[in-house]
């Protein structure tokens, strides 16, 4: 039997996945090498790490990606730039209002339209109850995999209230492509702003709730305190943003530092700790999620009647959308319009449907503050109808290079701690 | 500093800058590159923050490949592109910024797995997304989206009449 680390006696010579991944470790002959995941119920998905551990202690870490690359960006470059907002919403899938924002404030960029008031402020509606939604997840999930399965189940169970919400204003719980170049696919329900405010009203309770379970418990403590330490220098050294740059004591906030559609009239806070640890993102990301009620509570004061897509018939979508039983469709009132009523308006549907938005050549980079740090979207056209490059700066994917920093020298039971106060989420990390 | 002080300061030091939109891009040649970013970091410009590296391949252009990357200054908050275009059709070369940017490690791995560019001194420069055995960068535009075999080195898809249920 060979020393190598994971290979079955007698097999062939080419080296395994955890030969590859541990050749420029430097294994020492001493210490025991473990894969952890892709298939573990705590890795987020299917991150899978290759630790190296000298009895309880890691020595060494590799995190191993790219067990859910879905090709997003080389799809999207044959596909017209309004079908990118169905493809970038399926990256991150915990923030899917985000990614479809950072895409289409690019394209619009590129195009010089701007949406009109009302789409902005339903941009910053969705996205910030959205950022509540992802981080009960990742409460939800943290609380699961150290012990607290009660808080599991209260987070889900909010979310599914705000998924609720998502659900009348776009037609689907996650994927919602709602956000499109030019503005919003379709105005709110009459009903939602009452909705929201009613959820506001209970979110707000039971936030402090989820802390009183968790901020004075002593578990609690115990498993995130002096956890997966990432000091500020180091963050920035390695690209980490969002609330681990936060928890480390540095107030970046693009919402605050490069505002986008508006926000910079909203009054939030932008939080932060200085333990730099586990705990520190627990109370950042709990702190975030009061601000974002505040920032949505003045968002339904500011929404006021009017367009939600830009009036330029050569970027709006053409068609006029409603929520059908099976999720967004176009209304009967259109289709008998173009069926019956217009040629010339069916002539102008099919092209802008079939062949898109023709978009001037140049490239942009803006960046949006997603849940979990600095969501960029570098996009390039070379004038075509299809964006010629799009890359996604997911955070999930700079933040989990910081993985091997965070876990080294500590116990192997806490990597699981560590790992999931990055809040990875695999979609956005591979894409 | 607004994107047009940052454009006038710049063409003091390059030759070649471009602002677009309120973005300011600098093209410098793969040689420059680690000068160039050692200067807008150590100047009182202070670009200490890589946001962001990836690459874009144009075929008809030469040179072909154009490596990006997206640097911030998080103490004045203004941003700058730093393109670098790249000879070669089939191994690009650059020199790797990981050890000014270590955050660069996973981008360039990327860059490489996805283009080819081949990043001169990067510590462990390998595929990351791409499984290991793939032959091929997917992203380059010479590579087709759909309706080629199977790029693993020893497997097949058998035809639909003889897959299992």
């Amino acid at each position: 039997m060979t020393s190598s680390p994971g290979r079955p006696p007698g097999s062939p010579s080419t080296p395994t996945s955890t030969e590859i991944e541990t050749r420029s470790m430097g294994v020492r002959e001493d210490t025991m090498i473990i894969n952890m995941g892709p298939q573990h119920p705590s890795t987020h998905g299917v991150l899978r790490l290759v630790l190296e551990l000298e009895g309880e202690v890691v020595v060494g870490c590799r995190p191993v990606v790219g067990y859910l690359h879905t090709g997003i960006e080389k799809n999207m470059e044959y596909r017209t730039w309004q079908q990118g907002s169905t493809f970038v919403t399926r990256a991150d899938y915990l923030s899917p209002f985000f990614n479809e924002l950072g895409y289409c404030l690019a394209a619009e960029r590129l195009l010089g339209v701007e949406a009109p008031p009302r789409a902005q402020t339903i941009r910053i509606l969705v996205t910030e109850l959205n950022r509540i939604a992802s981080h009960l997840v990742w409460l939800a999930t943290t609380g699961l995999e150290l012990g607290a399965i009660s808080v599991m189940l209260y987070g889900f169970r909010e979310r599914e209230t705000i998924l609720d919400i998502f659900e009348a204003i776009t037609g689907l719980r996650m994927n919602h492509a709602y956000i499109r170049i030019g503005g919003v696919v379709m105005d709110l329900p009459d009903d939602v702003p009452a909705r929201v405010e009613r959820l506001l009203n209970t979110l707000d309770s039971r936030i402090g709730e989820y802390e009183d379970l968790l901020s004075g418990n002593p578990i609690w403590h115990q498993r995130t305190r002096g956890i997966g330490v990432l000091r500020a220098e180091d963050c920035l050294r390695l690209g980490v943003t969002g609330p681990m740059l936060r928890a480390a004591g540095v107030a970046r906030d693009i919402r605050r530092d490069e505002p986008y559609c508006g926000i910079e009239k909203y009054e939030f806070d932008v939080p932060v700790a200085d333990s730099a640890d586990a705990f520190g993102r627990y109370e950042v990301r709990i702190e975030e999620m009061r601000q974002s009620l505040r920032i949505v509570r003045q968002s339904l004061e500011r929404l006021r009647p009017g367009p939600v897509m830009v009036e330029d018939p050569k970027v709006r979508w053409p068609a006029q959308l409603s929520v059908g039983p099976d999720g967004i469709g176009n209304s009967e009132e259109y289709v008998r319009h173009i069926m019956n009523e217009s040629m010339e308006a069916l002539i102008h549907h099919f092209k802008i449907v079939t062949q898109g938005v023709k978009v001037p050549p140049g490239e942009a980079y803006v960046p949006v503050e997603s849940p979990r740090g600095e969501l960029g979207y570098y996009v390039v056209s070379d004038g075509g109808q299809h964006p010629y490059r799009v890359h996604i700066r997911d955070p999930s994917f700079v933040n989990l290079q910081s993985v091997p920093a965070l876990v080294t020298g500590g116990l192997v039971a806490d990597v699981v701690a560590a790992v999931a106060s990055v809040d990875p989420v695999m979609g956005g990390v591979d894409r | 500093m607004t994107p047009e002080d940052l454009f006038g300061r710049l063409r003091t030091r390059f030759a070649d800058v471009v602002l677009a939109r309120g973005e300011v891009s600098v093209s410098v040649g793969p040689k420059e590159l680690l000068a160039a970013l050692e200067w807008l970091r150590d100047e009182d410009l202070g670009f200490d923050f890589l946001s962001d590296l990836t690459c874009s391949d144009w075929p008809e252009l030469e040179p072909r490949y154009w490596v990006a990357y997206h640097l911030l200054s998080l103490a004045q908050g203004h941003r700058l592109r730093v393109k670098v275009g790249l000879a070669g059709d089939d191994e690009p070369h650059v020199p790797s910024v990981t050890a000014r940017y270590p955050t660069a490690d996973w981008f360039e791995r990327e860059a490489f797995d996805f283009f080819g560019v081949v990043f001169d001194g990067h510590p462990d420069l390998r595929r990351i997304e791409m499984p290991e055995e793939w032959t091929g960068h997917p992203l380059r535009k010479t590579e087709p989206l759909a309706g080629v075999r199977t790029r693993f080195v020893g497997a097949s898809i058998p035809p639909p009449d003889r897959r299992g249920t």
